[in-house]
């Protein structure tokens, strides 16, 4: 049984009323990506994955998911999903343990095999010694990581993560990282929608960047790294001198307020002749990211 | 492109569609329930205590009987009906919503294999769940004041089931369309409260004036439940024992479906 899609998504469209917040999308995820959905607020991007997950009925197009519609089999779809909201939704009036517990009679596991999971789970995301302590003595990182847990209960063929790390410190984050990187060697199949690039570029191996409930571009981090700003970027600062040097350079360059963004692959060529010809003052040259790739596509304008 | 509209998985069905797994979302509010019950438990034992030595003893030291019964034993079955109305009633607004907006509880619960319907009937369950619980409490102790026949007040304890659901039917239509939190005050301050004193519960609907009490008995819930109560407390069937048994289901039946149908508008978006 190689390679059906575990998601299939043909001209999936979303209105409410007016409003069309998904427009036509058509994207395929298979066993064992690791699949990232970017995009400023409001792109489309969380209504999708209801979408996916059989809460959110579509308005137009087709969507499987394990080879199922999602219109027609929500129960069969979700008993396969493992979900990590993007808001905590843990019962607080139950220990770490008992939130495990009373989740896995939601999916009918069995009450010794949800205990047996339920402490392998704890022991997994490193809450082994919280397991019967009440909810709100946790930290936010633990809590995400009980989300996390809670959304392996059922032995998922698809996890579905939004958000996995919003509102972490850094310690946090890595940690979660760290697990999300042991399940996707573990070969699980993956989605997540995250507003941190630099998540994404460490996660996954497939992604999309949506805006406007469009599919702006789809591929690995890297070939869109190299295919839309280039491997490397120099920076120097906003003067005259330094645009009339970059124009008769002919280099492609961006003006970003008191900075200069040069997008090249010869980033010690660019910097040296800025260095000896044009008075730059600070010039700085670093490796390009997928956070140059999506300003660059959804422009530098807040959202809200 | 296939359009599915709201069909399939929308809110655009009038039946709802119920699986075994309610009973999963009823047993989670049985386990929290339990967690906590020190503090479940006591308010049923006192509050019916309270009416009964500041009413039915006190003032029905000046009223002495009604229809040749003791006043404390025309007011017990009303203490019973009461009881069951606000149990369920409280249960499926406050305590719903909660669950519903504040905790998420409803969101990480259609994230399985449940659905919304499944959910909500959960809940609806519980409420009537509540009712037999406070109200078995409230007999328990009615029984110990002498104030009630036996063995037939015994089968309050199923008729709390039916009752509470009632209530909870119609108070999850008030969930599933209030703004928040707050605009629930308005049901139970312009609802329940009046129900409270007119509906046969501190003194019997014949002294009303007919329109009134033509009014109580086609409309309120709370009367057919007295009505009902008071058949069983008292050993002896109300005229009006069938109109009302009939009017609670029929009633209930109404606004399971009217409850589903609006918490799916409410929720599925």
């Amino acid at each position: 049984m190689v390679d059906d899609p575990v998601i299939e998504a043909d001209r999936l469209t979303k209105r409410f009323g007016t409003l069309i917040a998904v427009d036509g999308v058509s994207f395929s995820v298979s066993r064992g990506d690791v699949f990232g959905f970017l995009g400023p607020n409001g792109a489309g991007k969380t209504t999708t994955m209801k979408m996916i997950q059989c809460i959110s009925p579509r308005t137009a197009g087709n969507l499987t998911v394990l080879g199922m519609d999602t219109a027609t089999h929500p129960r069969e779809i979700k008993a396969e999903l493992g979900v990590l909201p993007q808001e905590t939704n843990l019962d607080p009036e139950f220990t770490c343990r008992e939130n495990l517990l009373a989740y896995a009679r939601y999916f009918d596991i069995p009450v010794p095999e949800a205990r047996k999971r339920a402490d392998e789970l704890l022991s997994f995301v490193q809450l082994q010694e919280k397991r019967d302590v009440p909810i709100d003595k946790l930290s936010g990182g633990m809590k995400r990581r009980l989300l996390l847990a809670r959304a392996l209960i059922n032995n998922p063929k698809l996890l579905i993560l939004d958000e996995p790390t919003i509102g972490l410190d850094p310690q946090g984050r890595h940690l979660i990282w760290e697990k999300l990187k042991a399940l996707q060697a573990a070969g699980n199949t993956i989605v997540l929608t995250t507003h941190y690039l630099e998540e994404a570029e460490r996660l996954c191996n497939r992604l999309v960047i949506m805006d406007k409930g469009k599919i702006l571009v789809e591929g690995r981090p890297s070939d869109l790294i190299s295919r839309y700003v280039g491997n490397d970027i120099v920076e120097a600062e906003h003067t005259p001198e330094v645009i009339t040097c970059l124009e008769e350079m002919g280099a492609r360059f961006e003006v970003f307020g008191d900075m200069v963004q040069v997008l090249t692959d010869q980033p010690r060529e660019v910097a040296k002749r800025l260095f000896e010809t044009c008075n730059p003052g600070h010039v700085f040259a670093r490796r390009a990211s997928l956070e140059d790739v999506f300003l660059k596509l959804t422009g530098r304008v807040l959202r809200d | 492109m296939t359009d599915t509209g709201s069909e399939d998985q929308g809110y655009g069905y009038i039946l709802p569609r119920v699986s075994r797994s309610c009973f999963k979302v009823w047993r989670r509010n049985w386990d929290v329930f339990f967690k906590t019950y020190q503090v479940n438990f006591l308010p049923p034992f006192i509050e019916p205590v309270l009416y009964l030595l500041a009413i039915g003893f006190g003032l029905g030291m000046f009223v002495g009987e009604i229809d040749g019964i003791p006043y404390v034993e025309f007011i017990a079955p009303a203490l019973l009906s009461i009881s069951m109305m606000n149990s369920a009633f409280f249960e499926c607004t406050y305590s719903s919503y909660v669950r519903m907006y504040y905790q998420k509880t409803f969101d990480a619960m259609i994230a399985t294999p449940l659905s919304i319907d499944d959910v909500i009937t959960g809940e609806l369950l519980w409420g009537a769940t509540r009712s037999l619980i406070y109200s078995s409490v409230m007999l328990l102790v009615l029984i110990g004041f002498g104030v009630v026949s036996l063995p037939s007040s015994l089968l309050v304890i199923p008729f709390s089931f039916l009752a509470g659901l009632l209530f909870a039917c119609i108070a999850m239509c008030f969930t599933a369309i209030t703004p928040g939190i707050d605009a629930l005050n308005y049901p139970s301050f312009l609802f329940i409260t009046p129900m409270f004193l007119f509906s046969g519960t501190f003194f019997p609907l014949s002294i009303l004036p007919e329109p009134v009490q033509l009014l109580a008995i086609t409309f309120l819930p709370l009367t057919q439940l007295v009505i009902v109560a008071r058949s069983l407390t008292l050993a002896e069937l109300s005229p009006f024992f069938t109109y009302s048994m009939v009017w609670i289901v029929v009633v209930t039946a109404i606004f399971f479906i009217i409850s589903t149908w609006l918490m799916r508008r409410r929720l599925i978006v």
